[in-house]
């Protein structure tokens, strides 16, 4: 192995607008080995998805500040030019969203939009792009694939653009898919069947994912790894059994207890009190203490250090402890 | 009495504690699809088609379904946002909108709603005081007394009177305006609310703060509630009894644990199984069930689950299957050919 693929250090999104400047990423490290997937978890104005989208540049520039150190494949993400990233996206890194009709263009049909993104980054003719089209539809299992290529997204049900989206991205075979809530909208019996070609097909093609979600279960079903983040940080990474079962942070302890799973009939839920942070306005010290029942003076004032846990497994925390499930 | 609305004749328990608060019969609901050039009426989408369950007094019950099938319909038609095209409503024994019953504004003074979309259920030039003291005064409450009810409600669930009443609906947290929402629906002091996927927009620990709310206002106000949602953890935490739809009809109704922990409908179990696991070492291997949801504008004939069913025979897709009582469970309910002894279906319970 010759390094991770993803390297992110120090990353910083700043928005900035006339009356207010809302820090939405604030000081992000990671790294993904390539065939990783790592799970995002957290929840909304955490940064996981702004995180995502400063991977693949995707921030509107006029406004935004990004800041750090985002290396991918060897690209130096901060500093690509328009046409370097034009190559970089969909080539090398894709993505997937929550919502596949606002990744297709309504006017044009799956298996022309499909054939496009192919001819764009690979020498190829229209005939062998539609071709990998064809092939693609087929590997997401979508029925009659044949017919399908000459859909439009808005014929197809809501499972069935979702697999034509992941179709779509992985056409040009990247080495890493960013996966933005992309179970999110679908009802739990599609929901499962997604994760699991997601889980074969990343398998398959050895690509590394980051999988956002605000779901708890649907990162467990496919992350290798798990980072939990809060007000713009990971506030707690490990191994999925880490994060779930040795969970060192309460943040992520609350958000666990306060998951409602299993027989929890009659018993009282451990909710953690008070609203995420404003982003415009960050406390000082540690972003949770404001909520959490552990927090003292020192964690009000001075950021938290990482506390290593056991190999791999950190929290950024001033007073972490483990709470075995 | 200065402070109460006057009292209409639903106000006392009518029927004693056995008789259901809510009674729905036959209800059916058809959207008609209009197109062309003459605007006729090309397709059906039906909505709801048919379906019968009681609600008892101080129970909760969860109504889960994937979209399209029918729940949100359901709520909509109890509290008359939408008529029928046939089936009644009884509320306490009274039928809503009968000449003998309940009319609707009487009605609506018993029965409220909660939806999912916090911002877009409040008036945003209406200060969070207004929306909540709205209906009391439409009712015949005075403006001092409604304003006093409105701060007393804003305290009962968890907001600081003083610093929420002159506040507008944009300046809360989606939290916030959910907690603002449940106040305006208990402001005339209803007996059942109809909760329509309202934690479903909130973030987990918010959505437990809500959830715990909701638990103790019914406890302390006497409520009965209903609660639809598609996530199946959280109406198996709220619920009394669970009611599963799929494409308009019921597909199986009982107590929380049956349900759960006897499903009998495979839709039922197709359902619990695909929730994600919680357990990094046991993930999910297979798919329950391929395939989308079928559309409703053309569902299925029989068993409308018969394209996704593994256990599908010439039966199902021939029949419609009745809700029927498991054996040994009168409060449990499926509908399924496997459940009826005689049916033409080769796992009956009798073969099995």
């Amino acid at each position: 192995m010759t390094g991770p693929l993803v390297s992110v250090e120090g990353l910083r999104v700043l928005f900035k607008s006339a009356d207010r400047t809302v820090h939405a990423v604030n000081g992000v490290d990671f790294a993904l080995q390539p065939g990783e997937v790592l799970g995002l978890l957290g929840e909304s104005g955490s940064g996981k998805s702004v995180t995502l989208k400063a991977l693949l540049r995707l921030l509107p520039a006029s406004r935004t500040t990004l800041s750090g150190k985002v290396t991918v494949a060897g690209h130096d993400v901060l500093s690509m030019d328009e046409r370097a990233l034009r190559q970089y996206r969909g080539g090398v890194v894709s993505m997937i969203f929550q919502e596949p009709m606002l990744a297709f263009d309504p006017v044009f049909t799956v298996g022309d939009q499909i054939a496009e993104a192919v001819m764009r980054h690979e020498d190829v003719g229209r005939a062998a792009a539609r071709g990998r089209a064809l092939e693609m539809l087929e590997r997401v299992r979508i029925p009659s694939a044949k017919r399908r290529l000459d859909a439009y997204p808005h014929e197809m049900s809501g499972g069935m653009r979702q697999r034509a989206m992941i179709a779509l991205a992985l056409a040009c075979k990247p080495q890493l898919l960013l996966a933005d809530e992309p179970t999110t909208a679908l009802d739990a019996t599609v929901q499962i069947q997604i994760l699991l070609l997601l889980r074969e097909l990343q398998k398959e093609f050895g690509m590394a994912v980051i999988f956002v979600t605000h779901d708890v279960g649907v990162a467990v079903e496919v992350s290798d790894r798990m980072a939990v983040m809060y007000g713009g940080r990971i506030v707690e990474r490990g191994s999925a059994a880490d994060v779930i079962r040795r969970t060192a942070h309460p943040y992520p302890q609350g958000l666990l207890a306060s998951t409602v799973h299993g027989a929890m009939r009659g018993t009282r839920l451990e909710a953690i009190p008070g609203a995420p942070p404003d982003l415009s306005r960050m406390p000082t010290g540690c972003a949770f203490a404001p909520r959490c029942r552990l927090a003292d003076d020192t964690c009000r004032s001075v950021a938290p250090p990482i506390a290593a846990l056991a190999p791999g497994h950190e929290a950024e925390c001033h007073q972490p402890r483990v709470l075995s499930a | 009495m200065s402070a109460s609305i006057p009292q209409g004749i639903a106000d006392e328990d009518i029927g004693g504690p056995a008789q259901p608060l809510l009674s729905i019969r036959g209800l059916v609901k058809h959207f008609p699809i209009k197109g062309g050039v003459l605007n006729r009426t090309v397709a059906v989408v039906q909505a709801v088609d048919g379906i019968d369950f009681d609600v008892a007094k101080g129970e909760t019950l969860g109504i889960v379904g994937e979209s399209g099938c029918g729940k949100s319909t359901t709520a909509r038609l109890l509290v008359r946002l939408i008529d029928p095209d046939a089936g009644e409503v009884l509320y306490d024994g009274l039928k809503i909108g009968a000449q003998d019953g309940l009319d609707l504004r009487e009605m609506r003074r018993h029965v409220q709603m909660v939806f999912q979309d916090s911002f877009a259920s409040l008036n945003p030039r209406l200060t969070i005081e207004d929306s909540i003291s709205f209906g009391p005064k439409v009712h015949g409450l005075g403006a001092k007394e409604a304003k006093a009810r409105a701060r007393e409600l804003l305290q009962q669930v968890g907001l600081n009177p003083n610093l929420f009443v002159r506040r507008y609906p944009h300046e809360l947290s989606g939290g916030q305006r959910q907690r603002v929402n449940i106040a305006r629906a208990l402001a005339l002091r209803p007996r059942l609310v109809i909760l329509d996927e309202a934690v479903s927009a909130l973030d987990k620990s918010v959505e437990a703060q809500v959830l715990n709310l909701l638990q103790d206002l019914k406890a302390e106000l006497g409520l009965t509630y209903v609660f639809i949602s598609h996530d199946l953890n959280v109406v198996r935490y709220m619920s009394d009894r669970v009611m599963v739809m799929y494409l308009g009809r019921v597909a199986e109704i009982g107590p929380v644990d049956a349900i759960y922990g006897n499903p009998r409908h495979p839709y039922t179990k197709a359902l619990l199984s695909a929730m994600p696991s919680m357990d990094p070492d046991a993930r999910t291997q297979e798919a329950p069930i391929a395939g989308d949801p079928p559309n409703p504008i053309n569902p299925p004939a029989g068993c409308r689950f018969h394209t996704r069913c593994p256990f599908s025979e010439p039966v199902c897709a021939a029949k419609v299957p009745d809700l029927a009582a498991v054996a040994g469970d009168a409060k449990h309910a499926v509908a399924c050919h496997m459940n009826v002894a005689g049916s033409g279906h080769s796992r009956t319970a009798g073969a099995a």
